[in-house]
């Protein structure tokens, strides 16, 4: 019991919950001068109906590389450990390198617990294999992923 | 059938840990914990006799009701017919005032869809009196579960009326200085909670009836959190509509039951229509039965009416005085305990004050799932989110909390492992200061 409890709440996990990296004001020229003056921005806003959780997050992207992740958001410790993690994660990446982790994040969650993440791909978003066993909690973890997805697909189109 | 009656002392640990012998769910484990089974409010868990009861109807009486010769039907409508009446006099109505629907929601979307009905010139003279439109006004409080508020949102968009609410302070209650201006000359129906499934309160009926009375507008009480914890008389409370559901009040899922006064029963149009409401039927049109056959149209949730009998025969043996009694200790000890744990923030009434056996609250720095998923992991089932009252939620200036509610099967001993545990949280999440 408590120690799946611990296997949900991971240290990096509820580390990242309070420190939230990329959490910040949202507007598309905010801090213009460390953004490429070519990048294409896109953003998508998440919401779970079931707990309100919420997210927008917006990317900037510049000859297929992430240049900058931003984001706001309300909700549990998975929720905003899982944007903040991404940030970190994708942040300076190309788009192909963001498409391919967000294929194993997304392979991982639905993996019931039966996949061990391949921490080279993953990195910290490696300590989200616990929720995985949770299925009511997948959806937490998923929702800034799915909202990093749809914003680059903007920012492209 | 024998008249039951209920002891007159007052529930105990000792009666109540008898009690949960009838519940086969509260034996159970959760996560390697006893589970601890916190969460009634949302639905509660059925005693043995009920359960039995839905099984003997199906292995003895199964039949359609309403609708057959032979001996089998008759015996299933008899069934049918006495869980009517069981359910009419726990409430203190007539059966003909009963109408068997799935749910508290169905039934509020009953009185909805009727009216509108209404509104659309359904039902001839006799319902014109129910007709809506623009100009008219449909009032709720801020304090609604969606099920209460919705329809009457739809029912608004399809009349052109208005839809105002009585507003709510910052503890949650009702603005009743308010309440008086809401509702005027344009009122046509005030619906409102009898007591809040989140901030625990129970609210004054009968002045709000009296508003209402004095403006000519029709009265629906949602009764989901009261019919199931403390003695109901609907008479006396002079409501024109009631609603509540079987699941959280020991009964299966499936079965909820509308209360309408017979004079609005009988004028109303029908809303869902097909066989078993109707008299006689051309290929043009259709007569309809009296209530309450007449709003309940096909093949009916016999099984489930009947074990909602059962339930009723349950909680009239424990007796309602005695359960809401039990309950309002619990409902102190929760708020007084949590009201002392650092970081904690109760929704709703202060300790000392008139509430139902549930309490809703916030954990700073720490989300409502969080706090969740930790009960849980020491076998606590308690409900998180936004419990279906996402304005009220806003008002307070929150978008989740936690919620605890308690039943006639819970013991202290229960709270305070539930408050222990909650004592526990900011610590775990990293939160306290
Ligand atoms: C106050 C209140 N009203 C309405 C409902 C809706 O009940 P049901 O979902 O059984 O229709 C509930 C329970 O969820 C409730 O607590």
């Amino acid at each position: 019991m408590s120690s799946d409890l611990e296997s949900l709440y991971q240290d990096i996990i509820l580390d990242h919950a309070k420190r939230r990296v990329g959490q910040g004001p949202l507007e598309p020229s905010s801090d213009a001068s460390s953004v490429a003056a070519s990048s294409a921005t896109g953003e998508s806003h998440q919401l779970n109906p079931i707990c309100g959780d919420e997210i927008t997050l917006r990317v900037w992207l510049a000859e297929s590389r992430i240049e900058r992740v931003v984001w706001q958001g309300a909700g549990c410790a998975i929720s905003m450990a899982s944007a903040s993690v991404l940030t970190e994660l994708v942040s300076g990446g190309t788009r192909d390198e963001m498409m391919e982790q967000l294929d194993r994040f997304r392979e991982l969650m639905r993996s019931r617990g039966t996949i061990v993440p391949d921490e080279e791909i993953l990195g910290d978003a490696a300590a989200f294999a616990g929720v995985s066993r949770f299925p009511a909690r997948v959806k937490c973890a998923m929702l800034a992923w799915v909202a990093l997805e749809e914003a680059v697909l903007a920012a492209n189109s | 059938m024998p008249i039951l009656s209920a002891p007159s002392h007052p529930l105990s640990n000792d009666e109540v840990s008898r009690i949960r012998n009838d519940f086969p769910l509260l034996s159970s484990e959760m996560n390697g914990r006893p589970l601890i089974y916190l969460d009634s409010g949302a639905t509660s868990q059925n005693p043995v006799s009920v359960l039995e009861a839905e099984q003997e109807y199906y292995e003895q009486r199964n039949a359609a009701v309403h609708r057959g010769a032979h001996t089998l039907a008759v015996e299933a409508t008899d069934a049918y017919e006495a869980a009517r009446t069981t359910v009419a006099s726990f409430i203190g109505a007539s059966p003909e005032e009963i109408v068997f629907t799935s749910n508290a929601t169905e039934a509020l979307n009953l009185v909805a869809y009727s009216l509108s009905n209404a509104s659309l010139g359904l039902g001839g003279a006799d319902a014109r009196p129910y007709a809506l439109g623009p100009g008219d006004s449909i009032v709720v409080t801020e304090m609604e579960h969606h099920a209460n508020l919705i329809p009457w949102q739809e029912l608004a968009a399809r009349t052109g009326a208005s839809l105002r609410f009585i507003p709510v302070d910052d503890d949650g209650a009702l603005r009743l200085e308010e309440a008086a201006s809401v509702i005027d000359g344009s009122t046509r129906l005030l619906a409102f909670t009898h007591a809040s499934n989140v901030l625990g309160t129970i609210n004054p009926v009968e002045e709000l009836v009296s508003l209402a009375r004095g403006v000519g507008a029709l009265t629906v009480l949602d009764a989901c959190q009261s019919v199931p914890h403390l003695p109901v008389d609907v008479a006396a409370l002079d409501v024109d509509f009631m609603a509540f559901s079987g699941h959280k009040m020991l009964g299966p899922t499936g079965i909820g039951a509308l209360y309408g006064k017979s004079k609005h029963l009988h004028a109303m149009p029908p809303f869902l229509t097909g066989g078993s409401m109707i008299t006689t039927v051309t290929m043009e049109r259709a007569e309809y039965l009296p209530p309450p056959a007449r709003f309940e149209a096909g093949t009916q949730r016999i099984s489930q009416a009947v074990a909602l009998g059962s339930a009723v025969n349950y909680l009239v043996e424990t007796g309602m005085d005695r359960i809401e009694e039990w309950e309002r200790l619990l409902g102190e000890r929760l708020v007084v305990g949590l009201e002392q744990i650092d970081g904690v923030r109760v929704l709703g009434p202060r300790a000392g004050q008139p509430r139902i056996g549930l309490a809703a609250f916030d954990v700073d720095g720490v989300h409502s799932h969080d706090v969740g998923q930790f009960l849980d992991s020491r076998g606590i089932a308690v409900r998180v989110g936004h419990h279906c009252a996402q304005p009220l939620h806003r008002r307070l200036g929150l978008t989740a909390s936690t919620r605890a509610s308690t039943y006639l099967y819970n013991t202290t001993d229960e709270v305070d492992a539930f408050l222990a545990a909650v004592a526990d949280v900011r610590s775990f999440f990293g939160a306290s200061a």
